[in-house]
């Protein structure tokens, strides 16, 4: 306030420049699309562009609150985050505080590399992965169950096998990544409250217990909230890779519903309304979810 | 004494059961580069576990010697490395001007970037949009909409707050101007927050395959996760090995899909190694500020 506009402008020219593309970019790429959403109350159609397209009110969403299909895809995007929360939540934890209590460095750092790695491969691979372990035909938990003189079970053609199947990929491709926030946490606990523990003669599991787990609750807690606040949305390359047509009933979500009403049937109105309500819902389910953990956690996450 | 042998038994445990869930990771892996090397006849017969049956290279050789898959190699080593640099150059560009924490208006560039973190359009106006633009079928619609990540920007702008201050200070008294400080003090300063930031933009674009699913049709322009999924879901071997014919009656797609992800998986693996080191104080130094 004390230096004047003129010699502000001249002393920090180059940090508005650095700004000019970037802020280009947001509003182009990132609110040019938001401007697009009004084709939810609009019946598109390509020719007369968003604009042109004629205003049908809330025609569009009283199609989508009748569309069995719609529900279907709802039900299966919250039960598979649900599931999902209870199995692959916990198992970055673990993992993180059994790699905490490794004692010897090398074999520590060689563990996280390797458990690392599945979050750096593509859905796409772990789709061809996937196939070549749980096939029913050739599949190498089947060759194995068929060579004991078992029965083959259908990992990814029976419903419920397939829901387990979608589960264990997930843990698979997610808990080492997810030990990165829990391992920092856990390196900020204090040394002296484990040394001052060892005095009282408390053991591993008591220290784990009272220790190493109460001072990362706040990161638990933290990414526990920030979870919930994700129970609708639902990224796109997992279910899509994973599911198939026989497990449609349940591998069909939000996110690949919208695109094969959209893209691949071209109903342009529909799938934008669909988007629309998933993004609205999900919005506020983060604002709750950031909300109460201010109030629990006293931690923001926005 | 009993302490020191229940101390033992826990570390033993833990080693072993971190030892089983390593093998457990790499179990995929292992069977599949075993698939790729195996002939035909074992796999089918489900012999194959780990250890390749009938040995040999002729899927790797199949692989290598189709022309539209070097191709999508080739075009995605370059969509990769054109797109991590774009990347990089808007993200310490944006990550620079706003980690000044006395830049006037910083409130609102920082509102209207973490704004588009929660809410966005959707799939479908992200696709009217590219459409509009022109940019269907082009490298451009696998490059910009993904350009910047507000959230790795926030990463950067974290890390760049904590070189002190003093430093941009004193280049700041020798006269140098913002770009000055920001190519040689902070830049330099920040090699690990830069190679792990790069390994992410790399790696998702690399792996990224929905955008090139809906915005590209043109198969000389499909990246190599989209020519794998293709081949992988339709069962498609690729146009060379059709026509071939006959010359693919010994070999089985099963072997030379399992060769193909291994191709394609190879590059990530090669440049894994060298940014590991870094990734792990770049993530926490993000997070932990958060």
């Amino acid at each position: 306030m004390a230096v004047k506009n003129s010699t502000y402008i001249r002393r920090n020219w180059q940090l508005y420049l650095l700004l000019v593309l970037p802020v280009i970019y947001f509003l182009v790429f990132k609110y040019g699309p938001m401007y697009g959403v009004q084709i939810a109350f609009k019946e598109f159609n390509f020719f007369q562009g968003i604009g042109g397209s004629e205003w049908v009110g809330l025609d569009i969403f009283r199609e989508v609150f009748h569309s069995n299909d719609f529900f279907k895809a709802l039900r299966n995007t919250l039960l598979l985050n649900l599931l999902d929360l209870i199995v692959s939540f916990p198992a970055p934890l673990i993992l993180a505080i059994m790699l905490y209590e490794l004692r010897i460095v090398w074999f520590k750092k060689f563990a996280q590399t390797i458990l690392y790695i599945p979050h750096f491969i593509s859905w796409v691979i772990i789709g061809g992965i996937v196939l070549q372990v749980f096939g029913t035909e050739s599949g190498f938990i089947n060759n194995m169950l068929t060579g004991m003189g078992l029965d083959a079970i259908p990992f990814l053609s029976n419903k419920n096998y397939w829901l387990v199947t979608y589960l264990l990929v997930g843990v698979w491709q997610s808990a080492g990544w997810g030990t990165i926030l829990y391992l920092a946490a856990l390196t900020g606990i204090n040394k002296e409250l484990f040394e001052a523990a060892e005095v009282d003669g408390a053991g591993r599991f008591k220290k784990i217990l009272h220790i190493s787990l109460p001072g990362i609750k706040t990161t638990i807690a933290t990414l526990l909230i920030i979870n919930l606040g994700n129970m609708i949305s639902i990224g796109f390359d997992r279910p899509f890779i994973v599911g198939n047509v026989a497990v449609r009933d349940y591998s069909e979500v939000l996110s690949t519903f919208v695109y094969r009403v959209g893209i691949e049937s071209g109903q342009i109105s529909l799938a934008t309304a669909v988007g629309l309500f998933q993004a609205l819902v999900g919005l506020i389910f983060l604002l709750a979810a950031n909300y109460a953990s201010k109030k629990l956690a006293d931690e923001s996450i926005l | 004494m009993s302490e020191r042998t229940s101390n033992r038994i826990f570390d033993i445990f833990n080693v072993l059961i971190i030892t089983f869930v390593i093998l457990l990771c790499l179990m995929p892996f292992i069977h599949i580069i075993a698939i790729s090397l195996s002939s035909t006849r074992p796999i089918m017969s489900g012999l194959v576990t780990f250890f390749p049956r009938e040995f040999n290279i002729n899927a790797y050789t199949k692989v290598f010697s189709d022309m539209a898959m070097i191709r999508s190699l080739g075009f995605t080593i370059m969509l990769t490395v054109l797109a991590t640099v774009l990347s990089m150059v808007m993200t310490i560009a944006v990550a620079y001007s706003l980690s000044k924490k006395d830049l006037r208006g910083r409130k609102w560039f920082m509102l209207i970037i973490v704004i588009t973190m929660f809410f966005s359009g959707g799939i479908i106006p992200d696709y009217i949009l590219v459409r509009n633009l022109h940019l269907l079928d082009t490298v451009w619609a696998l490059v910009l909409p993904g350009l910047i990540s507000p959230f790795y920007m926030i990463i950067l702008i974290s890390f760049f707050n904590s070189i002190p201050k003093s430093l941009e200070e004193a280049a700041e008294i020798d006269g140098t101007t913002h770009l000055g400080t920001l190519l040689r003090i902070i830049l330099p300063l920040s090699l690990p927050s830069l190679a792990t930031l790069s390994l992410f933009y790399a790696v998702g674009r690399w792996n990224g395959f929905q955008d090139a699913l809906m915005y590209i049709n043109r198969p000389d322009l499909y990246p190599l996760q989209l020519k794998l999924y293709q081949m992988i879901q339709n069962n498609q071997v690729s146009e060379l090995m059709q026509q071939e014919g006959l010359g693919m009656a010994q070999l089985m797609p099963e072997s030379l899909k399992a060769a193909s992800v291994v191709f394609s998986t190879v590059p990530i693996l090669i440049v894994y190694p060298f940014l590991q080191r870094y990734f792990i104080s770049g993530m926490m130094v993000g997070a932990v500020k958060g």
